[in-house]
């Protein structure tokens, strides 16, 4: 739906010139939820914008729907965007102008006659349960509601494809879920593509079907979760499952195991023991719902060398269950981390006490 | 010399200072409305052809957008330079040439509007400057033409700081509109020119201060309601900020 194809853009020249995007490719196949993780400055949000022409890259295609997006200007462009809505950080409403009004733009944008943009409008704002405060003002509304607002006005024009630019990221932690839950249930609803960008990867973990990681404008790694969290050293499924630093245990070997689905409940670490004789020591697990599927990855020291811990990662893989084993030197985390952004949510419900 | 006790010096006097009222009213009224109609589109102009905005390229012209942007910004530091006094000589011929004559109320209007043009540019150039740069992204995703982006998300978010300067500029034209008198022109600094200074009657300067004052006040007060109708009010401007950190609004 989503074809992003060898894209480049910077900013500046000469020495001072800032790579934002170093030959990016992303696909997202059409109904997903993708979403594009990364610190700040990794130029996601750059990436974004290519795919409305907020922002041109220098070189590579956007291709949205079989349509050349990157090669579209004018009214080609305008009617285009008609098809791609765009959520923001910020809300970016308009404040002197009533919540309705803001939907209207949207509306008045792509034409609609005069006397429909108004019903349309609250028809709008019913999806996403606001249509009560169609004549209040957005500074009269919740940073949760703004971004209802935000949403309902970016699918008036009922478009195929969804962007969302760091959407939750002013919100609180419960907003946060509301806001999430909504996309999803919206992108279900009215089959939407979305890609979304964001540096928290709750975010990825409670909606997204497939992720990538960018950093200094390359994606490291992409795939859908499923491929992700099974993949060795795979940075994203690092971070939605934080089992922490491995720290080497003379005489032992460490493998993460990590299960997904059917193979969560059974019993193979106990099995493994029995098989081998081994006494399994656990230095980390993290059990997670990820895209509506109960996932996990434990952390095992296993008595032995590399033979054993081939053998027993074999095993595993007769189970269904995938392992790799760990050196304890490679093991970094993402910097944005879902740590991270709990210290970010803890500050905001700081802030909520005075009021 | 005066004198208070003729029976005919207080009916005079307020008639003087009416006709001095109107006449000043008259100049100042004209030369804002023209000065609005002018300005506010250079000033949007002005700002919008800078590179990044929304009419970098107009007509998908780059070049034409730096030239316009170069032109207007260049004439309206020309204009705003220029001492008044020296400007409203200097427009005689083509005032003349407008209007046919250069002496009296009437065409003491063009060197008044040609002053305040580009302050007032300024002043828009300054509101559109103003309006959240993510407001323009918004309105581009949503793939609004130009004119409705400045007619929707623009001018709506910019109303208030114009209003506002808008009286600022208007007290401007009526300070500027007492020197009019140098070519003729009428008004309440022509009636302390005349009065006042030439005849010797502190009467009329009073007269003339206590007017202005009290104009300039009304302008003030009239305009900052008309500025926080049409914008945010300080009270919501505290939720607006609050909004900001994700804080739910408090309900009054």
């Amino acid at each position: 739906m989503i074809s992003i194809e060898h894209v480049s853009r910077r900013f500046g020249d000469g020495p001072d010139a800032v790579v934002a995007l170093d030959d990016v490719s992303i696909q997202v196949a059409r109904g997903q939820i993708f979403g594009v993780v990364g610190q700040s400055g990794a130029g996601k949000s750059t990436l974004l914008r290519t795919v409305n022409a907020l922002e041109r890259p220098d070189s590579g295609r956007v291709v949205v729907d079989g349509v050349e997006v990157t090669a579209l200007t004018g009214q080609a462009l305008r009617t285009e965007r008609h098809r791609i809505g765009m959520v923001f950080q910020h809300f970016n409403l308009v404040g002197n102008r009533t919540v309705a009004q803001n939907v209207e733009l949207a509306l008045e944008a792509t034409g609609t006659a005069k006397k429909d943009r108004r019903p349309k409008a609250l028809e709008m704002l019913d999806l996403v349960g606001l249509a009560h405060k169609a004549d209040d003002k957005p500074a009269q509304l919740s940073g949760g509601q703004r971004q209802r607002v935000g949403i309902a006005r970016a699918l008036a024009s009922g478009p195929d494809v969804l962007l969302s630019d760091e959407a939750t990221s002013a919100l609180d932690p419960e907003t946060t879920r509301q806001i999430l839950d909504l996309i999803q249930r919206l992108s279900r609803e009215l089959g939407l593509t979305v890609l979304l960008i964001t540096h928290e990867m709750d975010v990825v973990k409670r909606i997204c079907d497939a992720a990538a990681l960018m950093e200094d404008g390359r994606v490291i790694e992409q795939g859908t979760l499923e491929q992700l969290i099974t993949t060795p050293h795979s940075r994203v499924a690092a971070e939605l499952f934080p089992v922490g630093e491995a720290h080497g245990i003379p005489g032992h070997r460490i493998v993460d195991v990590t299960y997904a689905g059917l193979s969560a409940d059974r019993p193979v670490i106990a099995q493994l023991s029995r098989d081998f004789g081994l006494d399994v020591s656990i230095l980390g697990a993290a059990l997670e719902t990820i895209g509506g599927v109960q996932a996990g990855r434990t952390r095992l020291a296993i008595p032995g060398d590399e033979t054993t811990s081939r053998r027993v990662i074999d095993r595993l893989g007769d189970h269904g269950v995938t392992a790799w084993e760990v050196d304890p030197a490679t093991t970094g985390t993402i910097a944005t981390s879902a740590s991270a952004s709990t210290s970010a949510s803890t500050s905001t419900t700081k802030a909520e006490v005075p009021a | 010399m005066i004198d208070v006790t003729s029976p005919t010096f207080w009916p005079q006097l307020i008639q003087v200072l009416l006709e001095g009222t109107w006449e000043t009213l008259y100049m100042v009224g004209i030369a804002m409305v023209i000065t609005t109609i002018v300005g506010l589109p250079l000033g949007i102009v002005l700002v919008g052809t800078e590179r990044g905005r929304f009419l970098e390229a107009p007509f998908g012209s780059r070049r034409l957008g730096q030239a316009i942007n170069a032109v207007l910004g260049f004439v309206v530091n020309l204009g705003r330079s220029v001492p008044f006094i020296v400007l409203m000589i200097a427009l005689i011929p083509f005032t003349r040439l407008l209007l046919g004559s250069f002496i009296g109320t009437g065409p003491a209007i063009v060197p008044l509007t040609i002053v305040a043009i580009p302050f007032f540019v300024r002043v828009v150039e300054i509101a559109v400057r103003e309006v959240d740069p993510g407001l323009f992204e918004a309105a581009e995703s949503l793939g609004a033409s130009r004119w409705l982006l400045v007619r929707r998300v623009l001018l709506p978010q910019a109303t208030p700081a114009i209003l506002l300067g808008a009286a600022t500029t208007v007290t401007s034209i009526i300070n500027f509109s007492a020197m009019v008198g140098v070519v003729g022109g009428g008004g309440l600094g022509n009636v302390a020119l005349t009065y006042g200074m030439q005849r010797y009657s502190w009467l009329h300067i009073v007269g003339v201060v206590i007017i202005l004052f009290v104009l300039v006040q009304l302008i003030q007060w009239a305009f900052t309601l008309l500025a926080k109708r049409a914008g945010i009010e300080p009270a919501k401007r505290r939720r607006v900020a609050a909004a900001e950190t994700g804080v739910e609004p408090v309900k009054a």
